[in-house]
C-alpha cells in the first residue's frame, strides 16, 4: 500500500515536470512548423484556457466534463487540439466513448498517444470534427460528412439509429458551439 | 521516516505546480514584450509619426477607420456609408445625396473590403474603394482629403461581396454579388432558383484623372454566390479570379444544401476579351436603375443621379471570356500571388489550400482540355491547373497575404492561427495563434506587385478575454505580426472600430505628401458661401429663410437673427472662413432634428432648423476651436406664425 502511494507521488511529480517542461518550450517560442497542430507552442493559452461559468458549455467543456470520455480528453490535450473546439464553431464532434477506445487493438491508444505520433493522433481526431451543428434527426439527410481531417465518412440510417463512419450515435448533447454526439467506435480514416 | 518521504514528495510535487504556474504566465508575458523587444518594436515617439496607414473596414459600423502601424493608433474614422452626427455625414444637406439609392435614402450598410489605387501594380495612394455589402454600392474615398467622394449602386446585385478590388493600373473597380437574384428582378417561386437566379459580376471603369467611377458592363453568370475575389497581376493582367461557393444553387438551409459538392469553383474572367466583345457590339444594354452619387470639393455638395441602363455581357453566351477551375470546399479567398503566377483558393471547410497555376490554366484552355461545362462555361479540370496543395495546413483557411518574398500568409478561422508556408514547395514555415476566431489578414501593399512585407495584421472577430470587459459587447480587435525574420512574432493586440473585417494598408510617405491641410475660400462654388463677413445675410423665401452665415475664430456672423418665425424652415448654410491648418468651427442649435455641423477651414455646410415654440433660442459652436470658443454663440428670435416682426440680423449690434 505504502509503496503505492510513492508511486503515485511520484507519477504526479513526473507529470508536473512534464507540464513544465511544455512550458519551458512555451518560453522560447519554439514552435513545431511542420506538425499541423492547432496553437502549437502555447498549450495554455487561447480561448480553451478562459474560465467561464455564465456561457453555455462548448464542445470541450462536455467532453472534458464526462467520466466516460477521459480517454478522448487525454487524446485532445496530447494533440493540442483544445483551442480548436472552443471557437465559433459551429462544431460537430462525434466522442468516442472510452469503451469505444478499448475497443482497439492493445496499444493502439497508448501508441497514439506518443509525442512522436502526435500529427497522426490529430489527424484522427480532427477525422471525429465536422464543421456544422446538426442533430441526430437531421443527420439523416445527409449520405455524408465532410470531416475536418478533408475525408469525408458516411452516414448510413438502420431504423432508428444513426452511424457516422460506422459509429453509432448513442446519445447526443448540444453545446454552445456546437454539439457532441457520443458514438460507439472509433472513426477510423481511410488514409 | 515513511511518513517524511510522503511529506517530502507531496510538498516536491506543489512547488512543482506553483512553479510552474509561474513559468507560465511569466513565459507569456515575456514573450509578449521584454524578451523580444516587441514594445520597442510597436513604439512610435510622441510626435513622431507611424511608418504606415492601415484602411480597416468598420464591417457592420458602416465606416473605415485609418490607423498607424505599427504603432495601432487610431487617427480618423471615414464615413463612407453609415451617418456619422460627428461629421454630420448624411445629416448635413450636402451630404444627404452620397446615402440616396434605388431604395431611397439608406442610412446604412456593411463595409467589407477596402483597396487602393495602383499605378502599374504598384499602390499609387490616391484613393481607397470600399464595397457595401447589404445595399449593394462601391465608394470611393479621396486620399487628399480622406473624405468619401462618391457612391454607385449596383443594380442586378445582392450582397455585394466580392468587392472592391482594383486592376493594376485602376482600370476597373470590380465587384461581385454574393446572392444570386432573378435578372431582371421579378415575382417568381424561390424554389425556382435553378436556372433562373442570376449572378452579376460588376466592372467600374475608373477615370484616370479624376478617380470618377462608371458602371461600364456587367458580366451575366450562373447563379452561384460569389464570395471574394482578386486581379491577375503580370503576366495575368486582364483576369480576374472569382471564388464561389453554392455552385449547387440551392436556396435553402445553405449550410447543408450548399456544401454537398466536393468543389465549388474559381470563375477566371478575362476582362480583355470582355472589353473586345464590347468593341463588337456583342454587349445588351437592359433597363436598371441605380444611383450615382458625387461630392464635388469646390461646390462641397452631393449630388445623386439615377441612372436607368446598364451594359451586360452574358458568360454562357460569349466563348472564352470566363473559365471554371474546380476549387475544394466552398473556396472563401481568392488571392494572387506578387508574381500573378498563382491563385489561392482557400476552401472553408477544408483543411487544405489549393493553388492554381496561370500558365497551367491558360495551356488547358489553349488545348481544350474541359471536364464539362456549366451553363455553356468550360470547367477546366482539376488537376490541368492545379500548381500545388498545402496539405493540412490548419482549420477553416479564409485568405492568404503575401509578403513579396516568396512566402505566402494565411489566416485559419476554425484553428484560429496564421500560418506561413512557402509559394513553389508548399512547405509550412512558420504558425502563430490569433487571440481569438481570425478572418482577414492584411501585408500593407499585399494586393500589388511589390507588397511591403514588414508586418501581417490579423483581424480577430473574438476578443472575449483579451481586453478590460465592457459587457456583453466586447471591442473586436487587429493584432499585428512582425514578419521581417523566419518566424512571425507577435508584436501588439490593439481595438478596431466595428467589425475589422478586411483592411488595405500601404506606406505612410506615398499618401502623406498629398493630404490637403484646408479648403481654398476663393474656390468655394457652394451657392449659399459667403466670402467674407460683409456677404452676412438672410433671405426670406415663403416659410423658407436662407442664413447666410459665416465663422470665425470666435464668432459666428451673423449671430443675432430676428423675425424668424414658428413654422419657418430655416436653413443655416455655414461657411468657415479660417484658412489656417486645423481650425475647424462646429455649430449646433437647440432643437435641431439633426447632427451638428463640423466644417472644415474655406467649406460650407448646411442643416435645417424648424422652430416650433416662440422664444429666444441659442447656438454655439460645437468644436473647441479657440482660447473664446465658450463666447462663440448666438441667438434665434422665434416669433408667433402670423408676426409681422421682420428679418433682421447682426453682429456686435446693440
Amino acid at each position: 500500500m505504502k509503496t503505492i502511494v510513492k508511486l503515485i507521488g511520484v507519477i504526479f511529480c513526473f507529470s508536473a515536470m512534464l507540464s513544465c517542461k511544455n512550458n519551458a518550450a512555451t518560453e522560447t517560442g519554439d514552435t513545431n512548423a511542420d506538425a499541423p497542430s492547432e496553437n502549437a507552442g502555447t498549450q495554455d493559452l487561447g480561448q480553451a484556457f478562459l474560465k467561464d461559468d455564465e456561457a453555455t458549455p462548448n464542445v470541450l467543456d462536455i467532453a472534458v466534463g464526462s467520466p466516460d470520455h477521459t480517454t478522448l480528453v487525454a487524446a485532445v490535450q496530447a494533440a493540442n487540439l483544445e483551442n480548436a473546439l472552443v471557437n465559433a464553431g459551429p462544431l460537430m464532434v462525434f466522442a468516442p466513448t472510452n469503451a469505444a477506445f478499448d475497443k482497439l487493438p492493445e496499444g493502439t491508444v497508448e501508441n497514439l498517444l506518443k509525442p512522436e505520433n502526435k500529427d497522426q493522433l490529430a489527424f484522427i481526431l480532427k477525422h471525429h470534427v465536422t464543421p456544422g451543428k446538426y442533430d441526430k434527426e437531421f443527420l439523416k439527410k445527409f449520405k455524408t460528412l465532410g470531416q475536418a481531417s478533408n475525408e469525408n465518412v458516411p452516414v448510413e440510417v438502420k431504423g432508428d439509429d444513426v452511424y457516422v463512419g460506422g459509429a453509432k450515435i448513442i446519445a447526443s448533447i448540444p453545446a454552445g458551439n456546437g454539439i457532441v454526439h457520443v458514438v460507439d467506435a472509433v472513426i477510423l480514416p481511410s488514409n | 521516516m515513511k511518513k517524511i518521504i510522503h511529506f517530502i514528495t507531496a510538498f516536491a510535487f506543489f512547488a512543482m505546480l506553483l512553479s510552474c504556474g509561474k513559468n507560465s504566465q511569466n513565459g507569456t508575458k515575456k514573450q509578449g514584450a521584454l524578451s523580444s523587444n516587441a514594445a520597442e518594436k510597436v513604439y512610435v515617439a510622441p510626435g513622431e509619426y507611424d511608418e504606415f496607414y492601415a484602411f480597416i473596414s468598420g464591417g457592420f459600423s458602416g465606416q473605415l477607420a485609418v490607423y498607424g502601424l505599427p504603432s495601432g493608433r487610431l487617427f480618423k474614422v471615414i464615413p463612407v456609408f453609415s451617418q456619422d452626427a460627428e461629421k454630420a455625414w448624411g445629416y448635413n444637406e450636402e451630404t444627404k445625396p452620397m446615402l440616396n439609392t434605388s431604395h431611397g435614402f439608406v442610412p446604412w450598410d456593411d463595409l467589407h473590403h477596402p483597396d487602393i489605387s495602383q499605378t502599374n501594380g504598384l499602390l499609387d495612394g490616391r484613393w481607397v474603394f470600399v464595397n457595401g455589402n447589404n445595399t449593394p454600392r462601391i465608394a470611393k474615398i479621396d486620399l487628399t482629403t480622406f473624405e468619401t467622394t462618391e457612391i454607385i449602386e449596383l443594380p442586378n446585385s445582392a450582397g455585394n461581396h466580392s468587392s472592391s478590388f482594383v486592376t493594376e493600373n485602376t482600370e476597373y473597380v470590380v465587384a461581385g454579388t454574393r446572392f444570386s437574384v432573378p435578372i431582371p428582378q421579378k415575382d417568381i417561386p424561390i424554389k425556382d432558383y435553378k436556372g433562373n437566379f442570376k449572378g452579376a459580376l460588376s466592372f467600374i471603369a475608373i477615370d484616370p484623372e479624376d478617380g470618377g467611377m462608371d458602371l461600364k458592363f456587367q458580366i451575366m453568370m450562373p447563379g452561384f454566390d460569389y464570395d471574394l475575389a482578386h486581379p491577375g497581376r503580370g503576366a495575368s493582367h486582364g483576369w480576374f479570379f472569382f471564388s464561389t461557393y453554392n455552385t449547387e444553387e440551392a436556396s435553402t438551409l445553405m449550410e447543408v444544401n450548399a456544401s454537398q459538392n466536393d468543389k465549388d469553383f474559381i470563375a477566371a474572367v478575362n476582362w480583355k476579351k470582355a472589353e473586345e466583345y464590347i468593341s463588337a457590339g456583342k454587349g445588351k444594354k437592359m433597363p436598371a436603375q441605380y444611383a450615382h452619387n458625387v461630392y464635388n470639393d469646390q461646390t462641397h455638395m452631393a449630388t445623386s443621379t439615377i441612372k436607368d441602363e446598364v451594359l451586360m455581357l452574358d458568360a454562357s453566351e460569349l466563348p472564352g471570356l470566363v473559365y471554371l477551375l474546380p476549387t475544394p470546399k466552398s473556396p472563401h479567398g481568392c488571392d494572387v500571388d506578387p508574381s500573378g503566377q498563382y491563385i489561392v483558393g482557400s476552401g472553408k471547410l477544408s483543411a487544405n489550400l489549393t493553388v492554381h497555376s496561370f500558365q497551367k490554366m491558360l495551356a488547358a484552355i489553349e488545348a481544350k482540355n474541359f471536364d464539362g461545362e456549366a451553363y455553356g462555361i468550360p470547367i477546366l479540370k482539376f488537376d490541368d491547373v492545379l500548381a500545388g496543395v498545402v496539405d493540412q495546413a490548419g482549420l477553416g483557411p479564409l485568405h492568404t497575404e503575401f509578403d513579396g518574398k516568396g512566402n505566402a500568409y494565411t489566416s485559419f478561422f476554425i484553428s484560429s492561427e496564421v500560418v506561413k508556408w512557402k509559394l513553389g514547395t508548399w512547405e509550412v514555415l512558420d504558425r502563430q495563434p490569433c487571440y481569438y476566431s481570425v478572418g482577414h489578414l492584411m501585408i500593407p501593399g499585399g494586393n500589388s506587385r511589390e507588397p511591403f512585407g514588414q508586418y501581417v495584421v490579423a483581424m480577430n472577430k473574438i476578443t472575449k478575454d483579451r481586453y478590460l470587459p465592457t459587457g456583453p459587447e466586447v471591442t473586436q480587435s487587429a493584432q499585428l505580426y512582425d514578419i521581417s525574420g523566419d518566424k512571425m512574432e507577435l508584436l501588439l493586440d490593439f481595438p478596431t472600430v466595428g467589425e475589422p473585417h478586411y483592411a488595405a494598408g500601404i506606406r505612410a510617405d506615398i499618401v502623406m505628401k498629398n493630404s490637403r491641410k484646408i479648403f481654398k475660400l476663393e474656390e468655394n462654388d457652394h451657392p449659399f458661401a459667403i466670402k467674407s463677413e460683409s456677404e452676412t445675410k438672410v433671405v426670406r423665401d415663403g416659410n423658407v429663410v436662407h442664413v447666410y452665415m459665416s465663422t470665425i475664430r470666435s464668432h459666428f456672423s451673423p449671430d443675432n437673427i430676428e423675425g424668424i418665425k414658428v413654422g419657418d424652415k430655416v436653413y443655416f448654410h455655414v461657411t468657415n472662413l479660417e484658412q489656417d491648418y486645423d481650425v475647424p468651427h462646429g455649430i449646433s442649435m437647440i432643437g435641431a432634428n439633426t447632427s451638428e455641423l463640423l466644417i472644415m477651414p474655406g467649406q460650407t455646410e448646411t442643416f435645417l432648423w424648424e422652430p416650433k415654440e416662440v422664444g429666444v433660442w441659442p447656438f454655439y459652436c460645437t468644436d473647441f476651436c479657440s482660447a473664446l470658443h465658450q463666447e462663440m454663440q448666438g441667438y434665434v428670435r422665434v416669433s408667433p406664425a402670423g408676426s409681422a416682426l421682420p428679418l433682421s440680423w447682426s453682429l456686435g449690434e446693440d
